[in-house]
């Protein structure tokens, strides 16, 4: 795919930080830390890199990208919204009852490949989804975007060792390396470091970028596709609750509503 | 008629390797247990197809629901100890929250799994797998079976779990008999009691009804095969006909078979119900057939509690 205008996607990271502090308002509940912090992730993904078709969610050799920090998904929202895989009006009704956008990622909202919101889940799948590609000789890609909290867990090391063990160049995954956990640095709660080298020791390609400068992830991400014989990670460096000062690298912002005042100060910060 | 022996493990390595033969989409995955889970025919037939995953069943069940996701059928095969405890969250949300379409196949369940002792005998796999939204529980009763449940399982759309056991046990059900996931088999009939069992159970409770039948006491035996969803209409049929009810299961008494049923009649039919299984206790080593007689799992413990349920009659 052609590279979209960086100025189109810089002005349309301001729209969607507006629409994630405004869903997560409105819904006077979630996560709006860690939404924030991926914005030019998902851009780069869903503006440039994803192979996938809003009106025929389920094309077969569609790219699958899955949201294992489930708990964002607001940033996946507001990226399908805005692609067309249902109307924007839904994101006024997140986490209501009986509305389409659960919560936490779900597959029953049209373009969410998997239900996801226990943490540490998602990559397993990914590779699952990558063998099948595999086994089929298809061309389709597996991204999976990781949150730095979140690979505490066991499982993400367990899956990381079999991407690599099996070469799954046809996986990409991407951390979301915003440095915040829901009690504090993640320095502070169980140090990572080094993360990049954690998954070199695991047999992976690791691509280090600034997470919100959309050319460089957008970059990595065509290097990941170039890159053969070994998944790739996408260590992306980032700023939890980006682009509003009061949530940026607070930890309290991790899993909560902004209050009428509050939102009005973000957006206007976010212009 | 000397009965010919053999383990239920057995019976679904058959079947999945039928199957592999049968549906290029069938893959399997194992957690390093090829050869105790009876996949490794398949391994040396379809190794492009079959994943050893190492000793990581949370990874092996989350590869396995991202394979169902892409329009796999895959396997996932372990000891039901560590493939369900270890891994329940990943079945619960991977799996079942997802409805991908993962067959699980749990060996070495049930307290026969022997001499390895507690850690190895799951007793509560029925208890956890039943109670998941989307999960479908079967319980085959002998090898034949197990292979009929894992070939039937392929074609069910969303998870199956399907309990198996390590240990030679006799054949109950023979190569002509239907199998029907949801549709309980009834092996026996009697008008006094009503006889549910599952797994290698089912063996004891027809033994139980032919020396209750000596005893001029008359006892249906439904092999209750499939435990989620359960065949309420079979159940309730025997009961309204037999007023009484008896569950054996090689299974903790809690949130097994005997639950399932006593959830039913009680909101449909309130009978007696008399449990055979394990008391809320741990296993321990031992060989098989001393386990099961140290634990009450019968012949004997099945005739006593019909005599208990068709007395309660009545005063339930």
């Amino acid at each position: 795919m052609n590279r979209p205008d960086i100025n189109t996607l810089t002005a349309l990271a301001r729209q969607f930080r507006r629409d994630i502090v405004t869903t997560v308002f409105g819904a006077g509940s979630g996560h709006p830390g860690g939404s924030l912090s991926m914005v030019e992730i998902v851009i780069a993904l869903y503006c440039y890199k994803l192979r996938i078709d809003p009106k025929d969610p389920s094309w077969p050799d569609r790219d699958i990208f899955i949201l294992s920090k489930g708990h964002c998904s607001p940033a996946l929202y507001v990226a399908l919204a805005h692609r067309g895989f249902f109307p924007k009006e839904e994101l006024s009704r997140f986490r209501k009852l009986g509305a389409l956008l659960q919560g936490h990622a779900y597959r029953g909202v049209p373009g969410v490949e998997l239900s996801t919101g226990s943490l540490g889940q998602g990559l397993s799948v990914a590779n699952g989804w990558a063998l099948a590609s595999r086994l089929d000789k298809s061309a389709r890609r597996v991204y999976c975007i990781l949150g730095d909290g979140e690979i505490d867990e066991g499982q993400v090391w367990e899956a990381a060792m079999s991407a690599g063990f099996r070469k799954l160049d046809n996986v990409c995954a991407i951390l979301d390396r915003n440095r915040v956990q829901q009690d504090g640095l993640t320095e502070k709660v169980k140090d990572l470091a080094p993360v990049s080298d954690k998954f070199r020791s695991c047999g992976w390609n690791v691509i280090d970028v600034d997470g919100h400068d959309i050319s460089q992830v957008m970059d990595a991400l065509d290097g990941a596709e170039a890159a053969k014989g070994k998944p790739t990670l996408i260590n992306a460096a980032t700023v939890k609750g980006k682009g509003v000062s009061f949530m940026e690298l607070n930890p309290d912002w991790h899993g909560k509503a902004p209050s009428r005042e509050e939102l009005e100060r973000a957006l206007k910060e976010i212009g | 008629m000397a009965e010919k022996m053999r383990a239920t493990r057995d019976g679904a390595g058959d079947g999945m390797l039928e199957l592999a033969k049968a549906m290029p989409e069938v893959v399997a995955l194992t957690g390093d247990m090829a050869g105790s889970t009876r996949t490794d025919k398949f391994e040396k037939l379809f190794p492009d197809r079959f994943f050893n995953m190492g000793i990581a069943e949370q990874d092996l069940i989350g590869t396995a629901a991202g394979l169902a996701l892409a329009g796999k059928v895959p396997y996932a095969c372990s000891f039901s100890s560590f493939i369900l405890c270890r891994a329940l969250d990943q079945i619960r949300v991977s799996v079942c929250y997802n409805n991908a379409n993962v067959k699980i196949v749990g060996t070495h369940s049930g307290i026969t799994v022997g001499p390895d002792g507690a850690t190895a005998q799951m007793l509560e796999d029925i208890a956890l797998m039943r109670v998941l939204p989307n999960m479908c529980v079967l319980v085959p009763s002998d090898a034949e079976e197990a292979r009929k449940a894992v070939v039937a399982a392929a074609s069910w759309k969303g998870p199956v779990f399907i309990r198996v056991g390590r240990n030679p046990a006799p054949a109950v059900t023979a190569v002509p008999d239907t199998f029907g996931i949801g549709k309980a088999n009834l092996l026996a009939r009697g008008n006094d009691v009503t006889i549910v069992a599952c797994g290698i159970m089912v063996r004891d409770a027809l033994d139980a009804a032919a020396e209750l039948a000596q005893k001029g006491v008359g006892a249906d035996v439904i092999n209750m095969h499939t435990i989620a969803p359960l065949d309420a209409a079979t159940l309730l049929a025997s009961v309204e006909k037999t007023g009484a009810a008896v569950t054996a299961e090689e299974h903790q008494l809690a949130g097994g078979l005997g639950g399932a049923v006593a959830e039913c009649l009680a909101a449909n039919f309130p009978v007696p119900v008399e449990m055979i299984g394990i008391a809320g206790v741990f296993g321990e080593s031992g060989e098989s057939d001393e386990l099961k007689l140290k634990y009450g799992l019968t012949k004997e413990k099945i005739v006593e509690a019909c005599l208990r349920s068709i007395g309660r009659k009545g005063r339930a």
